[in-house]
């Protein structure tokens, strides 16, 4: 069992949220004028604080105040796209800043502050939380990129209602300067007109009488066809700094006397220092200290190729665990067991119970079963975690890249028995976090060893260490059973699985099948799980997606035209699943040797269909095509959305295809790229991503891309070889001969 | 003590030669544009040019520096500090994601188009494919590599031309 232990999201808003007395999650809300507790930290002189999400200086420069992280999905610049659209504001005079790690841009602080009132906290507000998350939420204080949420909930509900508001309050200045009415007032490229006078001002010229009123927080918003910013290519504000080497990422922090450290921590999760001996590895010229963390050791060096040499040379033994005797063989086991089990006692919990469900499979002419499964996998990052930290006496600062800044600064507090409010984060560039730093382990790591040593330390995991001690992906099984009749109509659905974290409906499927059955039990391992791009979803858009496939053979369907006719009644979805087949070709002939598959996922308040087109050559299958539409309601920045298509498939072409990480004796396995393999230059395949504003709620993009590439790759691959994929990555099987896993229809 | 160019001026350092040369640019010549991404040289972040070809330095030792001359990213802008052309078309395409890995992709990009001004779909994966991109912006990179090179990028997806639907 990890020691972050297992959660539910009820209980953690009973815990907490809802049970706060409206006030959600210890973060101290006060309706309206917030602007008191944040103007210190974001502005410095000569800034008029407009209200918490814009500042505006004497020379015109409009800042909005951002608070997500940068980790290459482009959502600060979407979000400043938001407002400045709202405020009719110059685009060339709008900049952005992240926003300080503090409780007022806690996410949920959006949630319940002067946006939205008392209104309800928007689900997709509820983060995608998982055990880490909740040791962060237990401490009531959120600030985290993820869910794909940027765009979606601080855009919509905080960025483009600041934006209105800040222009209503430099209306309201202009009008009362003018002595005219608000009415008789326009506004253009951060200037506001009085067409009877003639009279113009800049927005930097009435900013400081602006900043007396009150944001409304209600103002008028645009309509889609007043948009002049949103949905228009403008160009990353980050990507100059990312190609001239000057972008400063975690790993680039620089601090006066600072120290470097190299470190392994214990090799099975649980485990322990059981005993020392560092007297080689001081002998080392460059070394200074040896810290042993209790669950981990670490060398303190003049740089870190020396530290990281050192380590090699301190003798450590660890404790012995019960966890010792795991294995990926061990953990399969036990997943099919628990399963199986739960289902046959019936003690397993229902997501989704619909229908006449025994009656189905009752009067089925066919019942297919498959059982599916997924490994554990690595985030693995570009930049292996890591983070610098100076300790003095009560104060520690830290500088990092933090998918959660905020969550990180109370949980360094909390290890180190500090004042959060003695903490300070320095927010650096994540080189990838996809999940995975939204952890505050390395940082903890860090201030613990800044503290012991007395001076500033940066602290670099390596490439081994990241593969070793990640918050992982879990391993999930998901077992189903289809029951279709003898004219192919499709009867039932019933799937069982463990490992249910968020979100919650990610195992649910958008097919009109009478009776479904989607239910779940727990079958907890010693490996910490996290959030990883896409989180439940990354697992059961390839189970339920290929598992579809197989219904579709068993009633003898297209697979592409059996979901059509089961989402009749769902127009959005079926316009996404058109024009991807559309644009694919689908239905053309297909090659020998060569299989086109399709997938269909809804995540994150976005649709995306995918279809993959592979070539077998010589036992080996190539990627060759991938054709993707989303429909996100509406794409604010068209080329991010596409960028993030392009990203959140390879993510997950690189899982499907190679990614494992396996566990001998309790401990992982992998150390670096060649026993992680990911896809490379070469793998590539073309991406086409085709864009549909619906003009529905505004959806994710970071994750959405990534759910669907696995089944409609394994549905191709199957179309190629005649190997339905069970089990991933696809790199185990050999295609040179036909592998049929289960008995398939029954 | 190991005297070399960089970046044009010379340098000497009197630290362990058997240091990486990754670690020396990043730690005692404070040239962080270079990165570590796995210190066995699989991922190619840490590509610098020694003597124009593209090597890793994370496992290419300080004093095989000695006499030489080694270029990092910081060192591609003119010296009036105009951009390098593939440092251009890389913000032409729109790259980078996090863009920890861009430093190496644009060095060897750079040591692949002095090699080969036209390099071919294949000469590109041969050239590109030591270095990873989690954010798999591969195919962008493909396309900054043909648009450097000068070659009609017409044809290939561009997904900035591809307006949304409305629905």
């Amino acid at each position: 069992m990890s020691n972050l232990g297992k959660w539910s999201r009820r209980g953690f808003i009973a815990g907490g949220v809802v049970a706060g007395g409206g006030l959600v999650i210890g973060v101290a809300l006060r309706q309206g004028d917030r602007r008191g507790d944040v103007i210190s930290s974001v502005t410095t002189d000569g800034d008029e604080l407009l209200n918490i999400w814009v500042k505006i200086n004497e020379a015109g420069e409009i800042t909005a105040i951002v608070p997500h992280s940068e980790m290459g999905q482009g959502a600060q610049t979407a979000l400043a796209q938001m407002l400045a659209d709202e405020m009719d504001a110059k685009w060339s005079d709008v900049g952005f800043e992240e926003a300080p790690a503090s409780d007022d841009y806690a996410n949920w602080a959006l949630g319940k502050g002067f946006i939205l009132g008392d209104a309800a906290v928007p689900e997709a507000l509820v983060p995608t939380v998982d055990g880490a998350f909740y040791q962060v939420a237990k401490a009531m204080r959120l600030q985290i990129t993820g869910g794909s949420a940027s765009v979606r909930t601080t855009g919509v509900h905080g960025m483009r209602v600041a934006g209105a508001a800040a222009r209503e309050m430099l209306i309201k200045a202009a009008a009362g300067k003018w002595q005219v009415a608000e009415s008789e007032l326009s506004t253009s490229e951060s200037v506001i007109t009085h067409a009877g006078s003639g009279r113009t001002a800049t927005y930097a010229e009435l900013a400081s009488s602006a900043a007396l009123f009150s944001p409304s927080p209600t103002p008028k918003l645009k309509d889609i066809s007043e948009f002049k910013i949103m949905g228009k290519h403008v160009e990353r504000h980050d990507i100059p700094s990312k190609v001239d080497g000057t972008a400063e990422f975690g790993i680039d922090a620089q601090v006066p006397g600072m120290q470097y450290a190299a470190i392994k921590a214990a090799p099975v999760f649980g485990s322990a220092v059981a005993s020392l001996d560092s007297s080689k590895a001081k002998q080392r010229v460059g070394v200074t200290q040896v810290v042993n963390l209790g669950d981990a050791v670490a060398v303190v060096a003049s740089g870190y190729w020396v530290a990281e040499q050192a380590l090699k040379d301190v003798d450590v033994k660890w404790t012995k665990t019960s966890n010792d005797g795991v294995s990926t063989e061990s953990m399969r086991e036990q997943f099919h067991n628990d399963i199986t089990n739960a289902a046959a006692d019936g003690t397993s919990t229902a997501d989704t119970e619909l229908g006449d469900f025994a009656s189905a499979f009752a009067g089925a002419d066919r019942i297919l079963e498959a059982t599916y499964e997924v490994p554990f996998l690595a985030h693995a990052c570009m930049e292996p975690m890591n983070a610098t930290a100076s300790v003095n006496g009560d104060f520690c600062e830290v500088w990092v890249g933090a998918q959660n800044p905020l969550g990180f600064r109370y949980e360094v507090a909390t290890a180190l028995d500090l004042d959060p409010e003695n903490v300070t984060i320095h927010q650096h560039f994540m080189g990838g976090g996809f999940g995975r730093r939204s952890n505050a382990d390395s940082a903890i790591q860090a201030a613990m060893i800044a503290r012991e040593v007395g001076t500033p330390v940066k602290l670099i995991w390596s490439r081994a260490e990241d593969m070793q001690h990640d918050i992982y992906r879990p391993g999930v099984s998901s077992k189903f059973r289809a029951a279709v009749a003898a004219d192919g109509q499709v009867l039932a659905w019933d799937n069982v699985y463990h490992e249910k974290h968020e979100p919650a409906e990610a195992p649910v499927i958008p097919y009109a099948i009478t009776a479904q059955h989607i239910h779940h039990t727990e079958s907890p391992t010693h490996l910490p799980f996290g959030p990883w791009r896409s989180v439940d979803h990354s697992q059961h858009g390839f189970f339920t997606e290929a598992f579809f496939d197989e219904v579709a053979e068993a009633a003898g369907e297209d697979p592409y035209q059996l979901r059509r006719k089961l989402l009749k009644d769902k127009p959005r979805h079926l316009k996404v699943l058109d024009l991807a087949a559309e644009k694919a070709g689908w239905g053309e002939p297909i090659a020998q040797g060569k299989g086109r598959g399709i997938s269909l996922q809804e995540s994150f308040g976005s649709l995306v269909a995918q279809v993959v087109d592979v070539t077998l050559t010589d036992g080996n299958i190539g990627v060759d095509r991938v054709v993707c539409a989303i429909d996100a309601g509406f794409a604010v920045s068209p080329d991010g959305v596409a960028a993030q298509m392009e990203s959140g498939i390879i993510y997950g072409l690189s899982a499907a295809m190679y990614g494992e990480v396996s566990v001998e004796n309790g401990a992982v396995q992998q150390t670096a790229f060649h026993d992680y393999p990911v896809t490379r230059m070469q793998d590539s395949p073309a991406i086409e991503t085709y864009i549909i504003n619906s003009g529905e709620a505004i959806g994710g993009a970071g994750e959405p891309g990534t759910p669907g590439i696995a089944p409609a790759l394994t549905n191709a691959i199957y179309q190629a070889t005649g190997t339905r994929v069970r089990k991933l990555p696809v790199s185990q099987y050999d295609f040179n001969y036909r592998i049929e896993e289960t008995a398939g229809i029954i | 003590m190991i005297t070399f160019t960089l970046n044009g001026s010379e340098q000497s350092l009197d630290i362990d030669s058997n240091t990486p040369l990754l670690w020396a640019l990043r730690e005692n010549l404070q040239l962080t544009g270079t990165k570590f991404g796995c210190g066995v040289a699989q991922c190619g972040a840490c590509t610098v040019h020694l003597n124009g070809q593209a090597i890793r330095s994370c496992v290419t030792p300080l004093a095989a520096a000695q006499g030489s001359a080694v270029t990092t990213i910081e060192g591609l802008a003119s010296t009036e500090g105009a951009m390098h052309p593939v440092q251009e078309a890389w913000v032409a395409e729109q790259v980078p994601q996090c863009g920890y890995c861009q430093s190496g992709q644009i060095m060897s990009a750079v040591a692949l188009l002095e090699q080969n001004s036209n390099p071919d779909d294949a000469a590109i994966n041969a050239a590109m494919s030591g270095n990873i991109c989690r954010c798999g912006m591969y195919g962008r990179i493909r396309k900054a590599i043909k648009r450097a090179a000068g070659e009609s990028v017409v044809g290939v997806f561009d997904p900035k031309a591809n307006n949304p639907q409305e629905a």
